[in-house]
């Protein structure tokens, strides 16, 4: 009977099938009092850094505020990001994200992958930086089977991140113009963005899950011409960084609204555990690049920037001159590139090329035992990190002695950096929720994985 | 080698044996003291906290003293003023794992605590909300432990219609 009404005779049951449960964010009234304090004070869980009982204002009724609902599907949240907002006119009071809406489980996933095939599951976590995605399981399986990587692929591996860098940081500067009402800025960020991604195409045959970095090496040596290249790349981009500068960077509207909006301290940054641009913004000189360098990082010159107000403009001036920088490195990428193997010689982990299985039993053999079982990792666990667009990507991995990782963990910089949203958007009004979103840059694949 | 806080671990490995970084094997009740030591000793950030099922791997190599469990729970922190890392693998327990939360030391566990819960069903006392995170709220199980199964789509290669 009940299964024959129609679905708007029965609201409540739509209500349930909609909801999260403890997961949103609860009215005042069902809310405990300590809780509602945290949130109220500004740090949606932050305790013991900022907040000041003066602005904890537990009197107010629900029927002052109002919760709304911000995503799954809205436009501007760049993905399935859903925030609760919990709203007094036009001032955000409390804000909650939710999130698990692209989640695919994708640590179990890479539990069931060889750590030949591992690579391309990774690749999808982070879709804007798939190469550093690829790059950070890589050095992980490397370190745990401790074998060297040659000359050549470090500094290839180098100069492809810093390109995919270079990619990221345009789709973010595409996608912040957009959502701040500059069109142009989105059509010239992806526009530039298409010539990184075409040199990707030439080099390793795909756009964005490139499978390009693997554990031993790289998938395939650079291009013919590759030089000229990536002179063409780099002058097209560094010029245009500039017109940017002269469209965005001193355009009225645009400062109004990111110059002094949402700004963070390195307190609370440090306590929050951000890092990246975020991290940077507020005068943290960290950058795994420089701190701990990994690849060949101590042997090119370039700077870190660094903010000084932790706001969304600083946030903004940190990622389009790191598009610079980037740039620099892959310059200098260009004139070291050493000549040599692109991956490890070491038959356990890399392929025999195409010739050799004709005529090389052993050959055979090892093609044949790499990918239908794949190599035998020692076991033990490691966590290795570098760093991504959007802070430090760290991968963890506990091996068995298997062919399979036992466990595959991925710290994503993502979802540890969208716990600073609440804290970002407490006081500001509701249209700032968007420049929070766009500069915090949540990639939603690598939040849920 | 960076010097140990006072408050000693029953085991301490070293980058040679694990090939790593020094991990530290605390007993449940150590650990929440050796974090709030640690952070004491300059480690200003928590990077990760994620959990672990060791229920097809059990016979894991963990200093002597260290009784090993099921599931553990893995903290790694990072010292920005002295460029170290350091990690943390504290015993959870084997039927129900539970242990205290680091929300008070690092706010920004929350969100890595709330996924260790929701994907190992490890409890984290203390912590303000301790909700699933990446799974729908009315899930059963907790997918990432080793005895729940990986769902596949089967795939037929023979006896599929023709292309006529």
């Amino acid at each position: 009977m009940s299964d024959s009404t129609r679905v708007a005779d029965r609201p409540e049951r739509l209500t349930i099938e909609t909801s999260e449960g403890a997961q949103e964010l609860t009215t005042r009234r069902d809310t405990a009092t300590d809780e509602l304090g945290r949130e109220v004070g500004a740090v949606l869980r932050l305790d013991g850094v900022t907040l000041d009982p003066r602005q904890v204002d537990y009197e107010r009724h629900d029927d002052e505020t109002m919760i709304i609902n911000m995503g799954p599907a809205h436009p501007s949240t760049h993905g399935v990001l859903r925030l609760m907002l919990e709203l007094d006119g036009e001032f955000v009071l409390r804000t909650k994200s939710v999130i698990g809406y692209l989640h695919t489980g994708m640590e179990k996933t890479g539990e069931t992958l060889s750590y030949v095939q591992g690579g391309t599951n990774v690749t999808r976590m982070d879709y804007l930086s798939p190469v550093i995605n690829e790059l950070s399981y890589s050095m992980t399986v490397e370190k745990l089977l401790g074998i060297e990587v040659p000359e050549r692929a470090v500094w290839i591996r180098m100069m492809m991140s810093e390109l995919n860098r270079v990619s990221s940081h345009l789709v973010w500067m595409a996608t912040n113009g957009m959502d701040l009402g500059s069109t142009s800025m989105m059509i010239y960020g992806l526009r530039e963005r298409e010539l990184i991604l075409a040199f990707f195409e030439k080099t390793a045959g795909l756009r964005l899950n490139l499978n390009y970095v693997r554990p031993g090496g790289v998938a395939a040596d650079l291009p013919d011409g590759w030089q000229d290249d990536i002179e063409v790349i780099c002058n097209t981009i560094e010029e245009r960084s500039y017109e940017y500068d002269q469209l965005l960077t001193g355009q009225p509207i645009f400062r109004n609204r990111l110059v002094g909006v949402a700004p963070i301290t390195a307190e609370e940054a440090l306590a929050l555990g951000l890092t990246g641009p975020l991290l940077r913004s507020t005068g943290v000189p960290w950058d795994l690049r420089r701190s701990m360098p990994y690849l060949a990082y101590d042997q090119v010159d370039f700077d870190v920037i660094v903010g000084t107000y932790g706001d969304n403009f600083d946030r903004y001036a940190i990622r389009l001159n790191e598009i610079r920088e980037s740039l620099r490195i892959v310059r200098q990428c260009v004139e070291k590139m050493p000549p040599g193997d692109y991956r490890s010689q070491d038959p356990k982990v890399t392929p025999p090329p195409r010739q050799r299985i004709g005529e090389s039993m052993e050959a055979l053999i090892h093609h044949f035992k790499l990918f239908t079982e794949g190599f035998h990792v020692p076991a033990g666990e490691v966590y290795s990190a570098v760093e991504s667009p959007r802070g430090e990507i760290g991968c963890y991995m506990v091996s068995d002695g298997g062919p399979k990782p036992y466990r595959i963990h991925v710290r994503a910089p993502s979802f540890i950096n969208l716990q600073a949203v609440p804290l970002l958007m407490r006081g500001g009004s509701m249209s700032d929720t968007i420049t929070v979103i766009s500069t915090v840059d949540p990639v939603m694949g690598e939040v849920d994985r | 080698m960076i010097p140990l806080p006072p408050l000693a671990p029953p085991g301490v490995l070293t980058a040679e044996a694990l090939a790593c970084d020094v991990a530290c094997f605390p007993t449940p009740d150590q650990y929440v003291d050796l974090v709030a030591a640690f952070r004491a000793d300059g480690f200003e950030m928590c990077v990760d906290v994620c959990g672990v099922d060791y229920l097809d791997h059990f016979e894991r190599f963990v200093p002597e003293g260290v009784v090993p469990t099921r599931f553990e729970v893995v903290v790694n922190l990072l010292s920005l003023s002295k460029k170290q890392r350091v990690r943390i693998r504290v015993q959870a327990g084997t039927e129900s794992p539970r242990v205290d939360s680091l929300f008070h030391l690092y706010p920004g566990t929350e969100a890595p605590e709330r996924e260790a819960f929701d994907l190992f069903g490890i409890l984290f006392d203390g912590h303000p909300d301790l909700t699933r995170i990446l799974m729908p709220e009315d899930w059963e199980g907790h997918p990432l432990r080793k005895d729940y199964g990986v769902g596949h789509v089967p795939i037929q290669f023979k006896e599929a219609p023709g292309p006529r």
